[in-house]
């Protein structure tokens, strides 16, 4: 039986979806700026972030309705309030994405530091990560989204790399290269932190298909 | 009446939307109101016919009788061949055939509306039962008679009394009580007997706690209707209790007795003196009236105590 | 910890015959996250592979379902399910109708109450009804709530009166009515009338309560404050109730069960029934995706 609560069920995944993509593009301008030393750039993704805050205010609003005036209930029930909380973690993404930014437009007059692998590499891992939980959110896939909260680890991998490189191999062997590297290091804490979002995202989704509850109980994870 | 709405597209003014075009349905017109006038005016003249004729029958038998009506005639017992005197005895007579007869009926009529609606089973028992109770409230009053004779006079052995009387007049009130107790029964809702029956009542508790409590009210209205019937009835009493003259009032169930309706059938046909006589007969019917509009009033009136009582 | 956790729920149909407690358990995956619940003890009034026929319809078929005291279980379901029928099967009102023909055990403390043997005014003592439009006695409102102690023997005025008081004052009713007692209770409202009818069956002292769709015909503010009482009442009752408003038995209901077409579909805590239930049809009902 068609229900008009469907359309508005699928509305508000479009509009995550957007959310989501917004994000992604974020991260990627955002690590871009910094490989680039690009000011005007990274300015952009800060200014950028409006759009994001008040889809973002939207959403949550949506939900509040749908739950007040639809009284969802199962299945419905666990969509909604997963929704709010994607919402809520796609845009500190986004923040997270400005942060980063941010860094760039710190380090963007100095020459850099190194040619940026791992860095890139940690984003890619973020935007994909992000990207496959909003994948397993519109189609359903618990499979995908527990894949993402496996990958979890090899993020933190490389973060771990990138932190011990710039601490052991630049910043106590000579300690002017501070100025450039910390920015390099934040920026590399704000991308793992993407990362630890795209899995709380995958664990929400866990739930909300199949209401087995994965957070803080990776054994259910099988 | 409505008139067909023509359902054929007629080109709208503003020709949006998608339904055809339907004529605008007609408000009330003058037509319709010409017609409902005409129908509740003759309405209006069948009930002022009603009417007239009661009243014509009551003015009439008043008209001719009511000059034999006085203190005496009410309370005295004929005398000098029945051309002076009152027919008190004829009153009292009626009264205890009428009540005696309702004695006899209300709770056999009552117990057996019970049975057919609370205990027996569906089907064709209950309908050949109904059938045969209507057949028994067509039978003619006469034959009533002949049976009350034969069975109650004879064969009993009670001989020509009140009871005898009143029985036979008690089986002639049977179909009208029993068809209104089964009524008042049928209309008592059935989730008054389940929520008795839910509190751990007994069927039997319930009917009589519940069910019938509350179908006092239609029940009364059998009584009153059978009041009307029996207090009027001459033939069924021709043999069973009626005499013409007696020398004082019943002193058993088992003395015969004057009554209201064979009082007068009597003066207006063995009577020896027309002229005082036919009063006396218009008198009469004229005191039968009043007696059974009176017995009528008394149960009207309990009724509307017991509806005031259980329905709020 | 886990290990030790009895997972209820994950055994449909079974955990109506476990007798025991389980205490200090955190339901994770078969339940949520709250506190150690206590489940009920053994089931006051139980079911066994119950099937109903309306002459040669079959209504009912196969239902095992126990009900624990102190728990409101709630019996949801489409138009035609048989949750109505099911729930008078439980005081033997399915008498009334005749051709109807019960198979299987209905067992109240472990005694079965179809059979023969066992009288149904007796069993109508226990357990009590209230019935979807309230239907009060055309008598006054103390004659209505004393009518139940008068047909099971109490002769004793004082106690009556005294009962009739007590059950009005757990009906929630004795303050709007007890300047009326000697009014027809027909004068009352709707809402009233629902709850003397609820005083009228306290006052029999039942062990269980049944209540079939209790607020259908009554306005929001009524059907709050009867859902308020049955609350109250579920600390001394066994109380089954019957509704086909699914927000009203996940608001009042410790279990929830769900019937189609004859068939218990699915029965678990309510909590779980509405966040996450396990079978496709009862989470189609739920969120109104019934046709």
């Amino acid at each position: 039986m068609h229900r008009h609560f469907d359309d508005e069920l699928r509305q508000l995944r479009g509009e995550l979806v957007r959310m989501a993509d917004m994000a992604q593009s974020a991260i990627t301008q955002a690590v871009e700026a910094l490989k680039n030393l690009d000011k005007d750039a990274a300015q952009r993704v800060i200014d950028s972030d409006v759009g994001m805050d008040s889809l973002e205010l939207v959403i949550d609003d949506k939900c509040l309705d749908l739950i007040a005036l639809h009284q969802p209930m199962a299945g419905d029930l666990r969509f909604i309030t997963t929704a709010i909380k994607l919402n809520a973690e796609l845009e500190r993404i986004g923040d997270l994405a400005v942060d980063v930014a941010q860094r760039a437009i710190e380090v963007a007059d100095k020459p850099l530091l190194k040619p940026l692998v791992d860095i890139p590499r940690l984003a890619d891992a973020a935007k994909r990560m992000t990207g496959q939980a909003i994948e397993a959110f519109v189609s359903g896939d618990t499979a995908l989204a527990k894949k993402v909260i496996l990958s979890d680890s090899e993020a933190d991998e490389l973060k771990r790399r990138i932190e011990k490189e710039l601490v052991y191999d630049y910043m106590v062997k000579d300690g002017s290269t501070a100025d450039r590297a910390v920015p390099l290091l934040l920026a590399a804490r704000h991308l793992e932190r993407v990362c630890d979002h795209a899995v709380s995202m995958a664990e929400d989704i866990v739930y909300m298909v199949s209401a087995v509850v994965v957070r803080h109980h990776p054994e259910e994870l099988k | 009446m409505i008139a067909a709405l023509p359902m054929n597209a007629v080109p709208s003014s503003h020709g949006k939307g998608v339904l055809p075009a339907l004529r605008r349905i007609p408000g009330p017109s003058r037509r319709r109101g010409i017609v409902q006038k005409i129908g509740f005016t003759a309405l209006g003249a069948c009930m002022a016919a009603n009417i007239v004729f009661l009243g014509a029958i009551i003015f009439f038998i008043a008209a001719k009788g009511l000059s034999a009506i006085s203190w005496e005639f009410i309370t005295q017992a004929p005398r000098d061949a029945m051309t002076a005197g009152g027919v008190a005895p004829a009153i009292v007579g009626t009264l205890y055939l009428t009540l005696g007869a309702i004695l006899f009926a209300l709770p056999l009529g009552v117990a057996c509306a019970v049975y057919l609606t609370e205990y027996s089973p569906r089907g064709w028992i209950v309908n050949v039962l109904r059938i045969s109770i209507n057949n028994l409230a067509g039978v003619p009053s006469v034959v009533f008679g002949l049976f009350g004779l034969t069975v109650f006079v004879k064969y009993l052995g009670f001989g020509v009394s009140i009871l005898s009387g009143s029985l036979t007049l008690g089986i002639l009130a049977l179909p009208v009580i029993i068809s209104a107790s089964q009524e008042a029964l049928v209309a008592v809702p059935q989730s008054i007997r389940e929520a008795s029956l839910a509190l751990g009542a007994t069927q039997w508790k319930t009917i009589r706690k519940v069910v019938l409590p509350a179908a006092l009210p239609g029940i009364l209205t059998g009584v009153i209707l059978s009041i009307g019937r029996v207090a009027g009835e001459t033939a069924p009493i021709l043999f069973t209790a009626a005499a013409f003259y007696l020398k004082g009032y019943p002193d058993s169930v088992f003395s015969e007795v004057m009554a209201l309706p064979y009082h007068i059938y009597a003066l207006m046909t063995e009577g020896t003196h027309p002229e005082e006589q036919t009063v006396m007969a218009y008198g009469s019917s004229l005191l039968l009236l009043a007696l059974v509009l009176g017995l009528s009033m008394l149960a009207i009136y309990i009724r509307q105590r017991q509806r005031k009582a259980y329905h709020a | 910890m886990h290990d030790a956790v009895i997972d209820y729920d994950k055994q449909m149909g079974m955990e109506n015959f476990h007798p025991s407690l389980v205490k200090g358990a955190v339901g994770i995956n078969s339940g949520s996250l709250c506190d150690a619940e206590v489940f009920g003890a053994a089931p006051k009034i139980t079911a066994r592979g119950v099937n109903f026929y309306y002459g040669a319809k079959k209504a009912l078929n196969n239902i095992n379902i126990g009900f624990s005291p102190r728990q409101v279980a709630a019996i949801i379901g489409p138009s035609g399910c048989g949750k109505s029928t099911f729930i008078r099967l439980l005081n033997r009102m399915h008498e009334l109708v005749p051709g109807t023909r019960l198979e299987g055990e209905i067992l109240l403390d472990g005694l079965d109450i179809v059979s023969p043997a066992c009288d149904a005014a007796a069993l109508r003592k226990r357990v009590g009804m209230v019935f979807q439009k309230p239907n009060p006695f055309p008598k006054t409102v103390f004659e209505n709530i004393a009518y139940g102690l008068e047909v099971n023997g109490v002769t004793d005025r004082h106690f009556i009166e005294e009962k009739v008081v007590d059950s009005l004052k757990k009906a929630a009713l004795w303050g709007e009515v007890k300047d009326r007692l000697k009014d027809s209770a027909l004068g009352l409202s709707g809402g009233q009338q629902q709850r003397l009818c609820i005083a009228r069956c306290l006052a029999v002292e039942p062990e269980v309560l049944l209540f079939d769709e209790p607020c259908a015909s009554l306005d929001p503010i009524s059907t709050a404050k009867i859902e308020e009482l049955i609350l109250e009442l579920k600390r001394e009752y066994a109380i089954v109730i019957v509704t086909h408003n699914m927000q009203q038995a996940a608001r009042v209901s410790d279990r929830t069960a769900f019937f189609l077409m004859g068939d218990l579909i699915e029965e678990g805590r309510t909590d779980i029934i509405f966040k996450a239930p396990r079978d496709r049809r009862t989470e189609d009902y739920i969120t109104g995706r019934f046709g």
